[in-house]
Order: structure tokens, then sequence, then C-alpha cells
């Protein structure tokens, strides 16, 4: 039997209280499978259900009891059947007896493997909330005991995903039963984990079995004579997107064992030649630096290489705070002692333990392997195990060398200008935004934890891959309403906090710089172009967001071209029409000069009209410019145009009597200075604004 | 071409990180205009006479030295002219007086950097005085504006290259505030006059000038005085220009380094904070693994270039292919078509940029939370206007209050969730250590985190160290303390190496270049008695007092072990030895007997038994010289 091959049962709960939740072990476990399908084809998975109305399963046929165990689907290697199995799980009436199912499905790996080598598992997703029943002799932790003593013997391990949606009340019965479950880990043949959400749930169940390999197994040093043998894991490592290979469509469809794949072959060919083909042995590799190209053979660069001699050694310990944060460079890899040996686990056990009270790292430089070519420069932080039968060990992350690091720098906040400061009442807001879209509350498990949080482009994929297979001219599923809590947040809880988040949005006035073409700037910022394929293909919430999106912006577009409608004749600013005259001018916007000049024409139309306005006929029609004007600087960000124009008619006119009505007009109609609550970088405050046009009045009296 | 061929810089885990690599979106090209007045040469510390006098020149033929060091590396492709002014001897093309173009052999005088440049300039102070000499630049009496002259040679080397795709800069380093400070009346203003003019013409063109200014602890550099018209800053923009003079010149050394390295941000993005408040960010890489540069195959016997030609075969008949358009996937023993369409929809699972989800606590960022350099982010008001204001205000929210955000990142690519960490201004002497804004830190999904520390539990209680051995631990802990720890400090001795090696190749040198390995722990410190004591205290402590003499039987019962080996090997010899192989061999009969006798021989002959039939087959021919 193929040394990675692994026998699965599954034992679900689809129990009365867990009906809420089928749907989603129903998506887990279908991953599962699918994923099987794709990287472990001889894997075998067996399905059993407990909680059903029906009882059936060997043990029950044999010895009697384990009622409302339903085994939907022996132990066989992958198939259609298996994902068929796993479709429309049925609404159990009975509440699950996990211990029961335990039982069942260990006694179908037994049956199935004996005592081969394969690797069995069983894999356990219940809300345990129910009474278990008593067993005919011994108690329950008994009964435990020897299953687990089964286990052990035939080495089969469990996985057990306990369930609970947030604020279901805890009882006697769930201790109990949370006991059983810890009684297995602690004899170490289970791993039991809690989730309080849906999407956690989906991401409780390890979709893909990896084999841990070490990368290092060897000594610490921490000088010649004192060594600590350690093991290195990887303790991250990205599930990438699948390599997808290449189709070839040339061979007869009457093949049926065409692998369809595509070969791609490279050929050197010599510049002066183009026809000949250079052979293997007469290339070399020519190494760049700069603009020159050195040539050296593999042999003399072997000669000359760094080599650095295989080994983990301490340089030295170090405050946790002079490594920060954001300086971790890579995957993350574990130290763990050399597996059985007591010494070794009682010397890390104290290090680790020393680190953590005192605050330290330690700094290693790592070369895993002989012939590495480079050396790994990390940083060590102590990771004290929780678990009783889990050794103390160390996390491992790399850091970047000087070559690594770019120093731009950057302008401070606090030397930015006020306009771009927040307000206090702006800091408020964000302070609140900060406290109640809490992912931690007290009380709950982390939400989104990233353990517990399955990736939603592979979800995604799997699922696609599994719908082509069955109509290859299918579009790609919608994310699924689960997954979508990861991509988006909680919309319970963005409506819970409604008023608060409008708040955040009245607080802060956003807009969108005019100056720069608008179609360029959507397209910057959104992925979903106007003439995007994809949109078909999201999913409904995702469409009507996206609509959303796109009616703001067009409703944004609107206002600016009802504003600013463009027209043809643009350029100067006419007696007939000013106002729309002045408008186009802005609307054209092909540069940022026409801005300017449109203001510039204005001002002066503006001033002309004012100057040779006898009895004030005009002012009617000076108004409305100056309205334009205003709306136009506000819009522009530039509100000193407008206040230094006003300010300067005003000091040039004001002793004209006619001309004083025409500012009083303006103040009666509230066309006053623009302030800061308007455009952030006026200087004028509104009670200057205000003022302003109080003292024309006192003038003019 | 292709990135890293050999996998030197990579491990396992990153076959195409591509994305993590910084994109060069465009080039840049750079004249270092230097001035070369006698004052640059004078002491630029008032420090004891015994102490070696440092002068402002020697520290920016050191700082450029650097950075064409980092460039040649880093950014090959960028350009650079060295331009001295206020010299005796002038050489540029313009004949202007007072201004001399530095360049070496077979490179243009605006081009890229390369080893002899490189060489020859760290090394330029030595003749500097004999072939190009210093002399003050504008003089009462000379009419001569050596500013203006060494404004106009610049301007005329940046000429070539489109300032679209180009970026264009201009660095002055000077230690001279006031250039007109010699001269007074209508010439002095005619002079300034003209020199500004010059810049702001420089400007049009869309070159960027810009200011390295050098000052002492005892006169700091007044910019206001000229160089605040030049370069066209207003108000506060002139205290922020200026390097604070500090104690210590590396720091000044520190500060323009900084200063030389034009920013690059990676991308923009919008970041959704609610369904309505959406602003806009800039990412910076400012953390990235350096590879070394790309290898080209050349033709052995010409040294010239290769061209590679990729073609597509047919798997099933041979037919050469156009490049295929559809991918698939083997999917319970059936092949799934894709296109590279539906492909890049599928991977599309987010209609935002960045997207914010939810704050948490930072202790529920975990050391192991991690798969990726972090990626720097600083607000921007380019496209929408109030986007610093939010960001400032969540800035400081989240510092205070100990949180980081929790944000979907959704690249079409490599969709994933991310910490946003806030990271407050550290300053220090040598200026800005950490700028402000936040690290988004790539976090893992469910199935990219495994539980190595699981897989041996033990079958009773774990061993735990007792509080006394912890007290020798933490003793120890004090003792092998890296005071002052900062990270990036150590050099990459691996990438040093290479290029040392290529410097030196490049240049046709014979000796190899001896590169100090940074990274290898302090021996001398490591030996001292205080650490010594304190490391055999807790080996005691952990290990038993009679660790080495266990251990030393223990090796010995491993020499059993390896006695173990040699009996197997003398065995499979023993059973080899019953073949005659060079016959099986000459009959073609190899192919007939079964991997595990093929594998005597190897064992036999201390060959690598790896591999399928066929290599094993074919080793054991090579071996018989068959």
């Amino acid at each position: 039997m193929a040394r990675n091959k692994e026998g699965l049962v599954l034992l679900l709960d689809v129990g009365p209280s867990m009906h809420r939740a089928l749907q989603e072990i129903e998506n887990v476990c279908t991953t599962l499978v699918r994923k099987k399908l794709v990287f472990h084809r001889s894997d075998e998975v067996g399905v059993v259900l407990f909680g059903t109305k029906e009882t059936h399963n060997d043990l029950a046929r044999e010895l009697g009891g384990y009622k409302h165990v339903l085994v939907k689907h022996d132990i066989k290697v992958v198939d259609e059947e298996t994902k068929d199995a796993l479709e429309n799980l049925p609404r159990g009436t009975a509440p699950g007896d996990f211990l029961d199912a335990i039982v069942v499905g260990l006694d179908m790996l037994i049956k199935r493997f004996g005592d081969t080598k394969a690797k069995q598992r069983l894999c356990l997703i219940t809300d345990a909330q129910h009474l278990l029943r008593d067993p005919p002799q011994g108690t329950k932790e008994d009964q435990v005991d020897t299953i687990a003593d089964q286990m052990k013997k035939h080495d089969i391990k469990m996985d057990c995903i306990v369930f609970r949606e947030a604020g279901v009340q805890h009882n006697s019965v769930m201790d109990e039963n949370d006991r059983l479950l810890y009684h297995f880990r602690d004899r170490s043949v289970a791993k039991v984990v809690q989730v309080d959400t849906p999407t956690a749930l989906l991401g409780a169940l390890k979709t893909r079995n990896v084999l841990p390999v070490t990368i290092f197994r060897g000594d610490l040093e921490v000088n010649s004579t004192f060594k600590i043998k350690v093991w290195a894991y990887k303790k991250t490592s990205e599930e990438k997107f699948p390599t997808l290979k290449k189709y070839s469509d040339k061979a007869p469809p009457s093949d049926q064992f065409a692998s369809h794949e595509v070969k791609v072959d490279y050929e050197y060919k010599s510049i002066l030649e183009p026809d000949t083909v250079v052979p293997p042995d007469q290339r070399i590799k020519g190494y760049l630096y700069g603009p020159q190209v050195v040539p050296i053979s593999s042999a003399e660069w072997e000669a000359v290489k760094f080599k650095p001699e295989k080994g983990v050694k301490l340089l030295g310990f170090a405050d946790r705070s002079s490594v920060p944060r954001s300086y971790f460079m890579k995957d993350v890899n574990s130290f763990v002692p050399e597996p059985g040996n007591t010494k070794a686990i009682v010397a890390v056990s104290a290090l680790a333990r020393a680190m953590q009270d005192m605050n330290k790292v330690a700094i290693l430089r790592c070369v895993w392997r002989q012939n590495q070519a480079n050396v790994a420069f990390g940083v060590l932080t102590p990771n004290i195990s929780s678990v009783n039968n889990v050794p103390d060990s160390f996390y491992f992350n790399i850091l970047p060398f000087a070559e690594d690091v770019r120093d731009f720098p950057f302008r401070s906040f606090s030397s930015l200008p006020p306009s771009s400061q927040p307000t206090e009442e702006q800091q408020e807001a964000a302070d609140n935004l900060v406290k109640m879209l809490d992912l931690a509350p007290p009380g709950r498990e982390e939400i989104l934890r990233p353990d517990f949080t399955p990736n939603p482009m592979l979800e995604r994929f799997y699922s696609y891959l599994d719908l082509k297979s069955k109509q290859p001219d299918a579009n790609p599923p919608p994310l699924h309403s689960c997954l979508r809590r990861i991509t988006e947040p909680d919309p319970d809880v963005i409506n819970y906090r409604a008023p608060l988040i409008q708040n955040l949005g009245k607080a802060f006035d956003l807009k969108e710089n005019p100056k720069r073409k608008k179609a360029r700037t959507q397209e910057r910022l959104a992925y979903a172009g106007p003439d995007d394929q994809a949109k078909k293909s999201e999913d409904d919430a995702g469409k009507a967001m996206a609509i959303d999106d796109q009616a703001k912006d067009a409703e944004k577009a609107r206002a600016i071209e009802v504003l600013f409608p463009s027209t043809e004749k643009v350029g100067k600013i006419g007696d007939v029409n000013p106002v729309k005259d002045f408008e186009a001018m802005l609307a054209e916007r092909s540069s940022s000069t026409w801005v300017q000049k449109a203001m510039e024409e204005m001002k002066k139309y503006t001033t002309a009209l004012i100057e040779n306005s006898p009895q004030g006929d005009y002012y009617e029609k000076a108004l409305e410019c100056f309205v334009a004007l205003r709306k136009a600087c506000i819009i522009e960000q530039e509100p000193e145009e407008y206040n230094q124009f006003v300010t300067k008619l005003y000091e040039r006119l004001k002793k004209v009597d006619d001309v004083v009505k025409f500012f009083q007009l303006l103040s009666s109609k509230n066309v006053l200075l623009i302030c800061k609550e308007e455009a952030p970088d006026s200087d004028v405050t509104e009670e200057m604004a205000r003022s302003f046009f109080l003292k024309t009045e006192i003038s003019s009296e | 071409m292709d990135l890293d061929p050999e996998g030197i810089f990579r491990d396992d885990s990153d076959e195409d990180d591509d994305n993590l690599h910084e994109r060069e979106a465009n080039k840049e090209m750079v004249v270092y205009l230097i001035d070369a007045s006698p004052k640059m040469f004078t002491p630029a510390n008032a420090a004891k006479a015994d102490e070696k006098q440092e002068t402002h020149f020697h520290t920016i033929v050191n700082c450029i030295t650097q950075s064409l060091k980092t460039q040649i590396i880093g950014r090959s492709r960028d350009e650079v002219a060295i331009c001295f002014f206020n010299t005796k001897e002038k050489k540029n093309l313009q004949e202007l007086a007072g201004v001399y173009v530095y360049n070496v052999t077979e490179r243009e005088q605006l081009d890229r950097p390369d080893a002899r440049l490189i060489k020859e300039f760290s090394c330029v102070e030595d003749s500097f005085m004999n072939n190009i000499g210093s002399r003050y630049g504008i003089t009462s009496g000379s009419r001569e504006n050596t500013l203006y002259n060494a404004l106009w040679v610049a301007q005329a080397l940046l000429r070539k290259g489109s300032v679209k795709t180009v970026s264009k800069r201009i660095l002055i380093f000077t230690n001279e505030d006031d250039p007109f400070g010699g001269i007074t009346g209508a010439a002095k203003a005619d002079m300034i006059r003209t020199t500004i003019q010059r810049a702001k013409d420089a400007k049009d063109l869309g070159l960027s000038i810009e200011l390295l200014p050098l000052s002492r602890p005892d006169e700091d550099f007044n910019m206001s005085l000229f160089y605040a018209e030049l370069i066209g800053l207003e108000g506060d923009e002139v205290l922020q220009y200026v390097p604070s003079a500090g104690e210590k010149l590396e720091d000044m050394t520190d500060q323009l380094r900084k200063r030389m390295m034009k920013k690059r941000k990676v991308k923009t993005l919008s970041f959704a904070i609610t369904n309505d408040v959406c602003i806009e960010v800039n990412t910076y890489a400012l953390i990235r693994p350096t590879a070394p540069g790309t290898i080209t195959w050349l033709d052995s016997i010409s040294n010239l270039p290769l061209k590679t030609e990729r073609s597509f075969i047919c798997n099933d008949t041979g037919a050469l292919l156009q490049a295929p358009q559809e991918r698939f996937q083997l999917y319970n023993d059936k092949a799934v078509k894709f296109s590279v369409r539906e492909l890049s929809d599928v991977k599309r699972v987010s209609s935002h940029h960045l997207r914010l989800l939810g704050f948490k606590p930072l202790d529920c960022l975990k050391d192991y939370h991690n798969l990726s350099p972090s990626t720097f982010i600083y607000p921007s008001d380019e496209q929408i206007f109030g986007s610093t204001r939010v960001f400032v205000a969540l800035h400081s929210s989240m510092l205070r209050l100990g949180r980081f955000a929790l944000a979907f990142y959704g690249t079409p690519t490599r969709p994933r969730l991310v910490a946003l960490v806030a990271q407050e201004e550290v300053i220090s002497s040598s200026g800005q250590d950490e700028p402000p804004g936040m690290h988004m830190i790539y976090l893992p999904y469910s199935d990219d985190v495994r539980y190595p520390e699981e897989v041996h539990l033990t079958s009773g209680d774990a061993p735990r160290a007792t509080d006394e051995q912890i007290k020798k631990a933490s003793n120890l802990l004090r003792r092998i303390d890296l005071k002052h720890f900062s990270v990036c400090r150590f050099a990459n001795p691996g990438l040093q190496k290479h290029y040392g090696i290529l410097e030196a190749l490049a240049l046709g040198e014979d000796e190899m270049p001896d590169i100090k390995d940074e990274t290898l722990p302090d021996e001398e410190g490591m030996a001292r008695p205080g650490v010594v004591k304190a490391i055999e205290e807790f080996k005691a402590a952990v290990f038993g007092e009679n660790y080495d003499q266990e251990e030393a039987e223990a090796a010995a019962a491993k020499g059993g072990a390896s006695k173990k080996r040699k009996a197997i090997a003398d065995a499979a010899s023993q059973k080899s030895a019953a073949y005659d192989w060079a016959d099986l061999a000459d009959n073609g009969k190899l192919k007939d007997m079964t991997v595990m006798d093929l594998k005597t021989y190897l064992t036999a002959h201390g060959l690598p038994v790896s591999g399928k039939k066929d290599a094993i087959i074919s080793r054991i021919l090579t071996h018989l010289g068959k």
C-alpha cells in the first residue's frame, strides 16, 4: 500500500441540533473529497452519520445497540459515489451519540485495513450537546480509555470538531462531553478544536493532508560543547493554486488514452547562425554585473562559491522589541525537541520559558543542509505548549539581510498640514470604529482566526472544478455565503453597527480628485472595469454591490455632468449665458490649465459686470456668476482663488456705493467666503466668513 | 533569461513568488553634481587634532560608491553620470569652465554603472587634486558662474530618453549654503537670477533637482540663503529638508544614503473601510529578498549570448502547437479543461482591493501568522481627497487601543487575509528609523498552517522544565545578550560573495575576494569565562552532570549502528557477486531483473540507490563502463 495512502471515516452528527450547520458540513467534506480526487486518488473514505432516524451498521446487526448510527458509505477508494454520499445529508431526528459513532467508525477501519500500514483517521464533527447513553459496564471514562487503547493499537488518529454557535448556553451535559473528548486528546489519539461560526467550521477540517517532513535534524549549537538536539519542520506553507497543465487538442477524439499534455521544449540558438542549435555542453552561463555579462562555468563557480557549513548556531539573545513583527520574511518553521529525547525536551522547555518570562528572542544562523547556497538568518520565539502531552517548542522566522531593506523616508503624520489631520470629532469616530468592529469579543472564539479560515479562492476553484467535470461550459460558481464572510465584513455586524458606520462616513468628507481623469481613476481603484465579463459570473450579492458601486459612480458622474455639461464651443464666456459657458470650460478639463483659465475668465467677466452695472441692473446676473464660481472653487479645492478675488474686489470697490449694495446682496443670499468647513485648504473660519460681510454692512452705514 | 536559475536563493517554499519581487516600472537617470570647492576638502568635524580628519568630499564619494554598488545589484538598468563642479580642469561637451564630468573608458557619460566605474570612482580622491583640481567657484572679478554651468551640463546630459518613461534627477551635493556670498552688487543679483532661471528651465523639462546639503555641527546649512529658491521649496518644507547635523558623520552618510534612493511605490490601492468610506493608499515594498541578478546563456566558444526559443509540442501526436490557450486538471481521472479567462475569473473573489473586516488585539497576531515579507502602506490624496485624514485617524486609534486591522486583500492572483499593523514613527540621530504608516502582513489560511509540534505526542505528560532549570536558562539569556541588536544590520554572505566574485572576474582580477561572514557567532564573546560558566551550569541543570560521558557511550553504541550498515553492505556485495553483471549487461538482461536485485549491485559498489528502474540500470551500465 502506498506510503502516503490514507483511510478516513467521516463521523457526522446530523441530529436536530446540527441541522443549521449541515450545509457547511456538506461543503467542507465535499471539498475534502474533491481534493482527494485531485491529489490523493487512492485514498479511501467512508461516511457515517449519527443522530439519524434509521440505524444501519455492522455492530448493530452483530451485537445490537448502536442505534441511530447510519453507515452512509462504506470505506472505498474516493470516486463519484463518495461525493454523492455527502450530498443532501438527511436531517436526523435523534440526539447524536458520538461515542457510538466513534466505535462504529473504528470497527469499520479495523475491518477494512486490519494491520496494513495505511494511515487511518477518524474525523468527528458534532456539537456534543446531548447526553450520551451509559455504557453497559464501567463509566464513560472507562469506555473512552478502551476506545483510545484500540485506536493506539491500530495507530488510528482522530480529529474532533465541536461546533456550537455563539450564544449557546453551556450546560453540564456539554461539560461532560467536552471532558470525554479532551480525554481522547490527553490519551494522545485525538485533536479537539472548538468553533462557533460556519466559516470557521469550513476551516477547521484539514482538507488536504500533508505528510510532515523535517527540513533539518541535528544540533542547535549554543557553543561547541553545549548542543540541543532538535528537529525543524515547516509551520506554515502556502497551499498554492494548483498548477494546471497545458492542454493539447491535437489527439484524435477516438484516442481513449490520449494524455493531452503539452511538452515545452527549449532550444538555444546562436545569434550569428540562427539556424543551428547550440548543444548543452557548448553553453556557458553568463552572470550579469551591470551592463557586463561575465561567463563562468559551473565547475569554476563551484570552486569559488559560498559554501557554508551545515548547522544551526546561536548568535545570542535579544529583546523582543528589537525584532519588529513586520520584519518577518517568509513562511515559518517550527523547532521541536528531538522526539523521545527527554533531555532535549527539558532543555527546550527551559529556554522557551525563560525567553517567554524575560520577553527575549534568540537570534540564529541556520544552514539546513550541506551544499546549501546561502544561510538563513532569523529569530527564534518561544511556543509554550498549552496541552499536556505536547512538548514546548520554538517558532523560527527568517529576518532580512541588510541588502533586503530599503529605507524610504515618509512624511511624519505630525507634520502633515491641518487639512490632513483629523479633528477631535473625526478621531472619536475612528476610535469608536476600532472599538466596535471587534473581531475578538470577550466570551467568544476569535472571529476569522487564520487557523480556522479557509482559502476562498481555492474553495471556489475546487467547486468549479467539480462543476466543470459535469458541465464543461459552466461559469465559475458564486462565492458561498460562508466564504463571503472572509472577503467582506459580516453584514449582520454592519447592520448592527449601522449608526456608527454612518457616523464615520459623515465625519469624514472624501472627494474624488476632479482633476484626474475620471475613467482612469475608476480603472485603477477597482478591479471591475466597465467591459469586464467577470461581473456576469459574480454572485448575486456581489452583483448587487457592484451595481451599487456603479450606480454611485454613475450618480457622481451625473452630478458632475449636470454641474458642468460639456459643450462644443468652449473657451470664452459670453454675455448670453455666462454661467453655462463657464461650466462648459470647466467640464472640458483636458488639462488643469483649463480650469485655471475658466476661473480667470469668469473673474474678469464678473468684475466687468459689476463695474459697468448702472444702478445694479446686472447684479442678479453677477450673483449667479458668483455662485457658480464659488461652487467651482469648492469642488476644485481652490478656496483661496475665490476668497482672494472677493477680498480684492471688495477692497477696490468698497468706496462705490452701488457696489456695496451688491456685497450686501451676496451676504443676504448667504454667498460668503469659502470657509474651512467647506474646503479644508481654506484659511478662513466660518466666523471670519460671516464677519467679512458684516464689515461690509458696517462700512456701508 | 531566468531569475536565479540555480535556485540558490530560494528554498522549497517559493516557486513562483514573482509578485513578491517589485516590478520596476520605469528606469531612472541621475546626475550627481558634486561640489569640489576647497571648502569641501576642509575637515567636516571640529574634531581633535590626533583623529583622522574626514572631509565632506570623502563622505560623498563613499556614499555614491555605496549607492552605485547597490544599484548595480538591484537596479542596474538605471543610468548615472558623475559630475564635479568648481574644478580647475574642465571636461564637458559644452566646454564650460569649472565643470568636470567624471567617467571611465568604454562608457558613455550618462550610462549604466559598471565595475570599472565603481572601482575607479571609489579611489577618485587619491588623484583628484592632480587630475581635476579644486578651486573656489564664484569669486568677485571672475564672470564665471560654475553652478550655472554645472546645471547646464547636467541638463544636457539628461537630454536622452523620454520623460514619460524615465524619471530624471539631478542631485546636488554641497556644503556651501551661500554660493554667491563672494560677490556683491548687481553682478550677484544677476547671477542668482540666471541660475534660478536655469533650474526652472530644467524643471520645466521634467527634470527634478534635489539638494543633499551637508552641514557641520557648528554651522547649519542655511537653505533660505539661496537653495530653497533654486529647488523651489516653500514654507515648512525648508525646515524638513536639512538633515540634522548629527554628532557623527556616519549618521549623515546614513541620511544621505536614504535620500539618494528614490521612493518607488508598488501600487495604488483603494481601501474600503466601510461601504461608504473608501480611501486611497499607496503600497511600498520596504523589505524584499534580494536575489542575485539574472543569468543569460552564452556560447562557450564565442561568449556571445544565445537566443532561447520555446516550442510547444503535443505529447500525443508530436505536432508543433501555437501557445496553447487551454489548461486542464486531472480530476477523478478525467481531464477538466479551463480557459485562461475562466481561471482568472475563478481567482477573482473580491471586488475591492482592500476591504476592512474588523479589528483584533495585537496578541491575536501570532508569530507563526506569516507567509511572505510585509508590505508598507501610506495614504495618498492624489485621487481621493481626505484619504490621509481618515488614515491618520485610524492609525492613531489603532496605536492607542493596541489593535490591528484585519482586512481582505483581493489581488486577482493571490487573494489573502492580511493584518494591518500600525507603525509609529521612530526617529533617531540617523534620521527616520521606522516610517509612520501601516505594515500589511499576509496571513496564512487554515490549510497553510501545519501542526508539527503535535506530530510527536508524548504518551504521558510531556516533560517540562523546573523553576530551577528556567532560572539557569534566564541566567544564560542574560549572559549571551546581544545588546543594541538591530535587524538588517547583517550583510547576506551568499550574495556578497556572489557579487564579490563577479566584480573580481569582471575586472579581470586573479584574487578572489574574501567575504567576511557576519552571520557567524561571536566566538570570542562566547568563550568569555562568564558565558562559558553560564552555559555549563545550564547544561548541567538540564542534561545532568555526566551528559558528555553518556553521549560518548551512546556514540559508541551508534558505532554498532554503523557496523550494522557495514554488514548490510557486505551482504549486498555477497549477493551481488552471485551475478555476472558484465554478462547480464551485454545480453540486455538487466531489465528482466527485479529492482531489489539491481540495488544489491549499487549498494555493493557504494552508488546511490535512488531513482526508477531505468535510472538504476543506466547507473549500473555507466559504472560497468558500457
